[in-house]
């Protein structure tokens, strides 16, 4: 079988980040299912609905967007917009520039991955410091996220504590109690300094203005705690009708994404920090982007924007247990990395991802808002082979292909060439003219006789 | 670089361009959420409460005197209690070692990241996951269940709601009363070290619910 890129990283990988990553990812989907089993009759019903609800947001996006923000303004937050990844991080240097602000706490958030925020601002002269255990590990190793909410599923503990001896976090000690601890230690006085609290949004409810931030750490917690600003960096696909949606929603990611009935923290946040509250931020930032998202909306995988980035289809996808996140070239990773990168990136760029699955469909079947991935993935492969890349590549079969059907349909030619490949021997092997084609296929062998010979003798 | 109204306007023309939309079109009704309220009596309320938050490693009991629980919980260590009327009615903010009145934002900062357990009230409970209802007010700050390693929280049985449904059925009155409100389930955990669980990662690795 022909490798595919993706191939030749995963072959690279040490045995012990895939025996890291297969174990971490069956464990987490096979908790999920039994939770959402064991707790509704049909959580498929509870699937179509969400993913209806979604569905529907995508749709209109043009009237909740207008929504969302005025309710935003009217809580008291400063609203943002940002059209590519640029601007996004323009958006958030502009805002911490403007006060003055050099210390930044950020919590998980895809989006600030996509964007590539933190290279950002370090260059500009401000520290944003990853709070989430899993992202302040691989900030410290100069490393990348290789999971949506486990980003660290690719390291073990041996290696963590490793790079916190060598990072001066304390002498080698490889209890996961301890390496916690010890990055508590280590971020607690950071929150306390820092300027502002950079976090995403779980969800953003349309008809309340309401930001729900989701963690289990209580990192995104500190953050807004902690700081007097405020930043949330939010996709333009986020948001929920209404606040009673969230119901359905909480439970379904935290089901999802850790096998949880609930996520420790749920935040519901609807602006600054009011009068005669004792903590919490004076100002509250939210900034929308679309960063490629609109290019989705007017594609054929305008479906994909239900996404609630939980992780479910990574942890059951068999090549993802296989190859781990690294082998993917962007931010996200298994099979909803593999329509999403191509999407955002464009088709061209990255023509080899929708390959990487073995159509299996066990993405389809897991995925919280029921996003046909498999079909999507289909649909993918096959604006790939129309790419034009492609079409130059194929001239050579296509003529191959025409003299072969000329070939067929002229009885006299195709005895003649039958004689031909007899005495010269049939094409094979993956050299000259035809090896690239023959290296994945073989051709039968011709019989000693045609069928036209043995008829005349008979 | 564009400013930011140019930015909004272009995204939302792209969007009304991708939906094959003009501007101000009506949105269709959205399909119906979904809120499944049961009937449940409030004895199975607290059981199921407390079993919950022990299910999820936290402390729970149910007690008629929640000031002699706190008591023995403190033993000799240090505490700030909220400003929650509640805690004051129970005689919690009285026991040795407690502090309590805290209202400045230094001072407040301060206490709480030196004392090992902070108490709070909540507003609400949600007795099918074992959750804590917090809103952030004068009364209720937010550091005092997050700072300390240890977090006490003392709950009126009645504001036991039968789960996150019930908690939306609700809304929004509850949460515009203040412009955060949290939903705490059991201790800050991890399990991003080889899928190893861990608790008390940012927040309080120790909990303690007690339904009075």
């Amino acid at each position: 079988m022909r490798t595919q890129p993706i191939d030749q990283v995963a072959a690279g990988l040490p045995a012990e980040t895939k025996t890291a990553v297969y174990e971490g990812s069956k464990i987490g989907h096979e908790k999920r299912t039994k939770l959402l089993f064991d707790h509704y009759g049909d959580p498929n019903r509870l699937r179509t609905l969400a993913g209806e609800i979604k569905q529907h947001v995508v749709e209109n996006l043009d009237t909740y967007l207008p929504a969302v923000e005025a309710r935003l303004v009217a809580n008291g937050a400063k609203v943002h917009w940002a059209a590519t990844a640029e601007a996004a991080c323009e958006a958030v240097y502009s805002i911490l520039k403007a006060r003055g602000a050099k210390k930044l706490v950020k919590a998980k958030t895809m989006v600030s991955e996509e964007i590539e925020l933190a290279d950002y601002l370090e260059k500009r002269g401000i520290e944003a410091l990853e709070t989430d255990l899993g992202e302040f590990i691989v900030q410290l190793d100069h490393d990348h996220p290789s999971h949506i909410i486990k980003p660290i599923i690719h390291k073990n503990r041996r290696q963590i504590a490793e790079l916190f001896e060598k990072s001066g976090l304390g002498a080698y000690d490889d209890e996961p109690g301890m390496i916690t601890q010890r990055a508590r230690q280590f971020l607690r006085h950071k929150y306390l300094e820092a300027d502002a609290g950079l976090t995403g949004a779980n969800f953003v409810v349309a008809e309340s203005g309401r930001l729900v931030i989701v963690t289990n750490e209580g990192n995104s917690r500190f953050c807004l705690a902690a700081t007097r600003c405020h930043i949330a960096l939010v996709g333009i696909e986020k948001i929920l009708p209404r606040d009673r949606d969230l119901a359905l929603f909480l439970n379904l990611l935290a089901r999802s994404g850790t096998a949880q009935q609930l996520t420790v923290y749920n935040e519901f946040i609807l602006g600054p920090r009011a009068a005669g509250q004792p903590d919490g931020p004076d100002e509250m930032h939210v900034i929308f982007v679309d960063n490629g998202r609109t290019d989705v909306l007017a594609s054929d995988c305008r479906e994909i924007l239900r996404c609630i980035r939980c992780g479910a289809c990574l942890n059951t996808c068999p090549v993802y247990r296989k190859i781990g996140g690294h082998s993917f070239p962007w931010v996200y990773s298994g099979p909803i990395g593999a329509i999403l990168t191509p999407q955002f990136m464009g088709v061209q760029h990255e023509p080899a991802l929708p390959f990487a699955s073995s159509l299996c469909g066990a993405c389809g079947e897991v995925c919280p808002v029921k996003i046909d991935i498999p079909k999507i993935l289909l649909e993918l492969r096959s604006d790939v082979k129309k790419a034009d890349a492609r079409e130059h590549k194929n001239r050579l079969e296509k003529l191959g292909f025409r003299a072969f059907a000329w070939m067929m349909t002229h009885p006299r030619i195709f005895e003649m060439a039958g004689r031909i490949g007899r005495s010269m021997g049939w094409p094979s092997g993956n050299k000259g003219p035809m090896g690239a084609w023959l290296s994945e296929r073989d051709l039968p062998p011709l019989p000693a006789h045609s069928f036209r010979d043995l008829w005349r003798r008979r | 670089m564009e400013t930011p109204l140019v930015s909004r306007d272009y995204i939302l023309h792209r969007i009304r361009t991708a939906l094959g939309r003009g501007a101000g079109q009506a949105v269709a009704d959205p399909p119906p959420a979904r809120i499944r309220v049961p009937q449940v009596s409030m004895e199975l309320r607290v059981a199921s409460m407390l079993e919950r938050v022990r299910a999820l490693a936290g402390e729970a009991v149910a007690s008629s005197d929640p000031c002699a629980v706190v008591a023995n919980l403190i033993a000799g260590k240090t505490a700030l209690a909220s400003n929650a009327p509640y805690l004051a009615e129970c005689g919690i903010c009285g026991l040795p070692g407690v502090r309590s009145g805290i209202t400045g934002r230094e001072e407040l900062r301060e206490i709480c990241a030196t004392v090992d357990i902070g108490i709070t009230s909540a507003d609400y409970a949600l007795a099918d996951t074992g959750t804590l209802v917090l809103l952030s007010s004068p009364r209720e700050a937010r550091m005092i269940s997050l700072l300390p390693p240890a977090h006490i929280a003392v709950v009126p049985r009645e504001r036991i709601l039968t789960g996150l449904d019930e908690l939306f059925a609700l809304l929004p009155n509850p949460a515009e009363a203040s412009s955060s409100m949290v939903l705490i389930t059991g201790p800050s955990r991890t399990a991003d070290i080889e899928q190893i669980l861990v608790r008390g990662v940012h927040g309080p690795g120790q909990l303690t619910v007690i339904v009075v």
